[in-house]
């Protein structure tokens, strides 16, 4: 996870050029480069398994119960070879993409599903094997991002970083794609931060608390957690929402590497040595 | 869900003709990684890998819930409004047609296997029998969810009364139903067997069950998803292994479509 904004658009082959002159730190500690990519599989095998299942019933529901007669607030569907999205009310035509594809009638296209081809059963084996992949290496890191101080130190919002006004700042730096440079680009940045942060203490949690809230099994030890999500329907509403988030994510996160410099980031995610990129003359 | 066979929302799984469509060399190139990917899918090391999940579901999942944990329950204001059908709607075999035109009075569960006597228990026996009546939540394989009122014979009572041996491992039901001429059936082992809510029903929403959701008598296993909740159920049968039932998988969507046979996720 520990990519970090550096070697801005602006600088470009000229920033490149003298970049030998700049110090090569070493950044990314090994337990995080680890978990980075086990949950980078983890969470690919979880998405394009997930979109399978969801081809199953592709509608979602708010409450404890939920089937074809109720009322979804989400379907993606077909019409003949017209596929569409409903979004409460609102109805969007999405042929080529979802709800008819690749000439198949399902709301995930075979390009994004595993399998390619419809298999609830196999796509469910794919999603609870990886599900132990995704918690066992989650908690791992978690006990590791608390022990370590990682989370402390380098995770955790500075006082200073917690006002709106430097939030503000921060968010318009990288609208202008003025990512850190120098002595800065030691650190995450806040806007950073609070993406990993949002991954590590809410998408994951939440994925994986509402994953089990649609076990049967699960649902009779621990009834209180379908109650606290509102309902089954209402929490497989939630993990897909989750999933949609990870999703954004990961859209979000890839465009980061690649504006900031992708060999110099994933140099950071593989080795741990990053080169600091130069100082911007202001 | 239940034997969700014919659900209207599982869709002819139909492999397209060709990937490379007009839909250009972006999708020709998908193509390629598609049929890598299906390769990986399919390979017998893959497979074996990816059991292991569901070995440590069933083992995690036995760990952290008590033997007796119920279902939760659920009040009369939350049921479903209409509580869809699917899987397999009606037998339609010449015998089923004629138990039900006679409104299964002369239906009989046969209880066999294992046991010290083998038993034929009529409908009016069953309705006579002592029994549980509950409001729960039916959670297809498939992700919809319905919430009904279910009322039956608890099955350990049944298999209690037919003295069934303490090598039995798991409980069979044969079914009246079958999908392109191969018989559905189930199994449960002894823990989802002599759980209190596991019932054989009779009734749904206070009224006897339907056709359509498994006239006369169904299988209710309620910490379990839908495909384990056999309709059309004739035969209760005791064994210690699965093996040589069928395709030996412990049920028809186990054996013919790779459902794992603990569908307790």
């Amino acid at each position: 996870m520990a990519t970090q904004f550096a070697e801005g658009g602006a600088e470009g082959s000229a920033g490149r050029a003298e970049a030998d002159a700049s110090p090569l730190i070493y950044r990314t500690k090994l337990p995080v480069r680890i978990w980075h990519w086990v949950n980078a599989l983890s969470i690919f095998v979880m998405l394009m398994s997930g979109m399978m299942i969801f081809n199953a019933h592709p509608r979602l529901y708010w409450g404890v119960y939920g089937a074809n007669l109720d009322h979804p607030w989400l379907v993606i569907s077909h019409r003949g070879t017209s596929g569409f999205v409903q979004i409460g009310g609102f109805e969007i035509a999405t042929t080529g993409f979802l709800g008819y594809a690749q000439g198949v009638p399902y709301a995930f296209p075979p390009l994004v599903t595993i399998p390619s081809t419809y298999s609830l059963a196999d796509a469910r084996q794919w999603h609870f094997a990886f599900a132990w992949v995704l918690l066992i290496s989650a908690t791992l890191i978690m006990a590791y991002n608390i022990l370590s101080g990682h989370l402390r130190r380098d995770l955790a919002l500075k006082p200073e970083e917690r006002s709106l006004s430097h939030l503000w700042h921060d968010i318009k730096e990288h609208a202008r794609l003025r990512f850190p440079t120098g002595e800065a680009a030691r650190h995450y940045n806040p806007l950073q931060k609070i993406a990993y942060l949002g991954v590590l203490f809410v998408l994951i949690p939440t994925v994986i608390l509402t994953g089990c809230t649609m076990s049967p099994t699960l649902n009779a030890a621990f009834p209180w957690l379908a109650e606290l999500f509102g309902g089954r329907p209402s929490a497989r509403s939630i993990h897909f929402l989750c999933a949609f988030g990870f999703a954004l994510f990961i859209a979000v996160h890839l465009l980061a590497v690649v504006l900031a410099g992708p060999f110099n980031e994933l140099r950071s995610i593989i080795t741990g040595w990053y080169r600091l990129p130069k100082e911007r003359s202001k | 869900m239940s034997n969700e066979k014919t659900s209207g929302l599982i869709l002819p799984a139909e492999r397209p003709t060709s990937l490379l469509t007009r839909r250009n060399a972006l999708i020709g190139g998908a193509g390629l990684l598609l049929a890598g990917c299906d390769q990986i899918n399919a390979s017998p090391s893959v497979k074996s890998f990816l059991s292991l999940g569901e070995k440590a579901t069933h083992g995690a999942q036995r760990l952290v819930t008590n033997r007796n944990a119920l279902a939760q329950e659920f009040s009369r204001s939350e049921m479903s409004p209409v509580f869809r059908q699917n899987g397999n709607q009606n037998p339609n075999t010449s015998e089923y047609n004629a138990l039900a035109a006679n409104k299964f009075a002369d239906w009989t569960l046969v209880v066999d296997g294992m046991v010290a006597h083998p038993l034929r228990i009529s409908l009016a026996q069953m309705m006579a029998a002592p029994r549980r009546t509950q409001i729960t939540r039916h959670d297809c394989v498939e992700g919809w969810s319905a919430i009904g009122e279910w009322s039956g014979v608890p099955l350990g009572l049944i298999l209690k009364r037919a003295g069934m041996s303490s090598n039995a491992k798991y409980v069979v039901f044969h079914c009246a139903d079958s999908t392109g001429g191969v018989p559905y059936y189930e199994s449960i082992d002894m823990i989802d067997a002599f759980h209190p809510q596991t019932i054989l029903a009779t009734h749904m929403n206070g009224e006897l069950l339907t056709v359509g959701h498994g006239a006369p008598l169904r299988l209710r296993v309620e910490r379990q998803l839908g495909y384990k909740q056999a309709k059309y159920v004739m035969r209760v049968e005791a064994v210690s292994s699965l093996a040589g039932i069928h395709g030996g998988g412990g049920g028809y969507w186990e054996d013919h479509r790779g459902y794992q046979w603990f569908a307790g996720i």
